[in-house]
């Protein structure tokens, strides 16, 4: 193994993505142009237009002692930004509103909600006491944004109703704070979409490995290197660094692209650290497919088809689509899921970077992503020269 | 230094129930110009994939500089540079750069290998092209760039498979003076054509292989003799039968 080769090498496909327009356009231009689309088209540019949602409300605990507690719910509701309330008198019109597409979401609070809240404070250590009742919810399944976020949105309108705002204010030796879920008051669709991006720009590189390879083997350049000092390792090495090093240019350029039309991820240095590190990672899942697509494909057009059996469930499964029910199964197998799992919670929960579910999400990808090169690598030397 | 450059004892390759090369044996010396002529199919390329360490044989043993290609195909791949008949080349990179990267493979030092890219291009007339891609170039500027990507290592042992189809008479002349100037430096060097006239010129020793099977092997003024042929043209004709013109 010698670094120089290796190097060399590197170069070489690093001057191929500067040089050649169809992959300079797919692996730079590319997340440039779809950062700034998406930006514009759901609110990102110019400060956008902050989401808000049109809910349907139904207040069922009117009467009795304790509806101090739903009228603050109402409160609550009403008063965030996020959420244009419309009260309905009844379950059955408000529902039609909802089919209909008029509203978001329709939110029933239930008669009891009051003694409900008071039964917790009577008896907070034994929930035999508590009296349940539930809120029905109902959302528009047609709408993606609605779908992601008025749960979380209601949770927390529902945390502040029962715990307050900030902390508790009831003197305890243990303070509890209540969840700060999302800055909500500033959030656009663009803020959902925005940590897809990453992962998005990062897998077409799988296309571009298995072009790649698949030409250079046609071309007989594999078998050229082979007649030379180079050892297979050291061109393996090469493929996977130099698309390592255009994942880096990648993050870089959607950044910066996303900061130029006023996003701010709720996170620091360390976060944006911490995005480099990732998408490093799933460099290495993208160039394991890239290697297997190639393996298995004749010639380079055949490696373009084969490369979108990765591509297309990655991209569906694992950047911007809402997760739930099947889906939410599937996306376990996608490693574009954890790249994304992980952004969003540094972006948009503004978790700190100590946080475990991203460093769980971060040796997720890494752990894949090696596998994959290995099984690529193996693959490649196996069957892929012929 | 081995005593021969290249050792070839009862070579055997079979494709399936194809047999490209068929018991093969020969012995190359030290700056020797060693052709190998035959008409497509005959297995030239075949033996020169064998030497370079890209296929295996399936019987039958040959060394390149006393190493063994199927044992030591790492020591091999030091010594020799191959000059492939389909011209590999990276479009993307200038010629400058194609054959630079062939130097790197071979570790040849950064400052040498700057100076030896100068000397090889001017050598060979590209030295107004040679900062183009190598997208942009003729077939016969390709060829030339492909054959000096094969000698920027200064390899002892030289496997050049039809290093001039496709040039213009210029450029192929230009092509054997360089040829020529290899073999004064000691190199053993294998050259495959279907031009007799080339080896004819060139060649020290020639094999005519037919079918796999070594059929003739002697100097060209020596077959010619022995044939009473008036060039290697007609002693391939009389040996095979078969009308040829000044490609195959």
């Amino acid at each position: 193994m010698n670094l120089r080769r290796i190097l060399a090498l590197t170069n070489k496909d690093l001057k191929k993505t500067s040089r050649e327009p169809a992959v300079l356009f797919l692996l730079i231009v590319f997340p440039i142009v779809l950062t700034i689309i998406f930006g514009f088209a759901f609110g990102g540019i110019g400060g956008g237009t902050t989401t808000s949602f049109d809910v349907g409300l139904l207040n069922l605990d009117v009467t009795g002692p304790q509806t101090q507690w739903s009228d603050s719910f109402v409160d609550n509701l009403t008063s965030s930004e996020v959420f244009v309330i419309h009260d309905f008198d009844d379950n059955t019109t408000g529902q039609a509103a909802l089919l209909q597409g008029n509203l978001d979401a329709f939110i029933v609070i239930p008669a009891g909600f009051g003694d409900s809240i008071e039964s917790y404070y009577s008896a907070p250590s034994d929930p035999s006491a508590w009296t349940n009742t539930s809120i029905g919810l109902y959302v528009d399944g047609g709408s993606l944004m609605a779908v992601s976020a008025v749960p979380a949105l209601v949770q927390k309108e529902l945390m502040d109703t029962i715990f307050g705002s900030e902390s508790m204010t009831i003197s305890l030796p243990i303070e509890i704070k209540s969840p700060a879920l999302v800055e909500s008051s500033t959030l656009s669709q663009w803020d959902f979409m925005a940590p897809g991006i990453f992962a998005f720009a990062a897998i077409f590189l799988t296309m571009i490995v298995a072009q790649s390879m698949t030409y250079e083997r046609d071309e007989g350049l594999l078998k050229r290197l082979r007649t030379t000092p180079a050892s297979s390792s050291e061109y393996m090495i090469s493929q996977t660094l130099s698309n390592m090093a255009i994942a880096v240019v990648q993050v870089a350029l959607v950044l910066a692209s996303a900061y130029a039309i006023g996003y701010r991820p709720a996170t620091g240095p360390a976060g944006i650290g911490f995005t480099f590190l990732i998408s490093l990672a799933f460099a290495l899942v993208a160039v394991g497919f890239g290697l297997i697509a190639a393996t298995v494909s004749k010639s380079a057009d055949v490696a373009t088809g084969i490369s979108f059996i990765f591509i297309m469930p990655q991209m569906f499964f694992g950047t911007f689509m809402p997760l739930g029910g099947a889906t939410e199964v599937i996306a376990q197998f996608m490693p574009s899921k954890y790249i994304t799992d992980a952004l969003t919670t540094l972006f948009l929960r503004g978790a700190p970077i100590t946080s475990t579910i991203i460093w769980f999400d971060l040796a997720v990808v890494s752990i894949v992503g090696l596998f994959l090169i290995g099984l690529g690598i193996a693959l490649f030397e196996r069957f892929g020269y012929k | 230094m081995s005593e021969s450059a290249i050792e070839i004892i009862n070579l055997t390759k079979r494709f399936d129930d194809i047999t490209a090369v068929d018991n093969l044996s020969l012995k190359i010396g030290w700056g020797e110009l060693f052709g190998i002529l035959g008409p497509n199919g005959a297995g030239k390329s075949t033996a020169i994939n064998v030497l370079s360490t890209l296929l295996e044989p399936t019987e039958g043993s040959a060394t390149v500089d006393g190493y063994d290609v199927v044992f030591d195909p790492d020591n091999v791949r030091k010594v020799i540079g191959v000059c492939p008949q389909e011209p590999a080349f990276y479009p993307y990179l200038t010629g400058e750069e194609n054959i630079t990267l062939m130097g790197e493979m071979h570790l040849v030092p950064k400052g040498v290998l700057r100076e030896r890219v100068k000397t090889l291009v001017e050598k060979i007339g590209m030295e107004d092209h040679i900062k183009r891609r190598a997208k942009t170039y003729s077939g016969g500027m390709i060829r030339r760039v492909s054959m000096l990507m094969a000698l920027i290592s200064d390899p002892k042992i030289a496997l050049l498979d039809e290093p001039t189809v496709a040039m213009d008479p210029k450029s192929r002349h230009a092509v054997w003076d360089f040829i020529r100037e290899l073999k004064t430096q000691g190199k053993a060097i294998i050259l495959t054509t279907h031009y007799m006239e080339e080896a004819q010129e060139l060649c020290d020793r020639v094999a005519i292989i037919d079918e796999g099977q070594l059929i003739e092997l002697g100097a060209p003024t020596n077959l010619m003799q022995k044939h009473q042929a008036k060039n290697l043209e007609e002693v391939f004709l009389k040996l095979t039968g078969k009308k040829l013109g000044e490609e195959f």
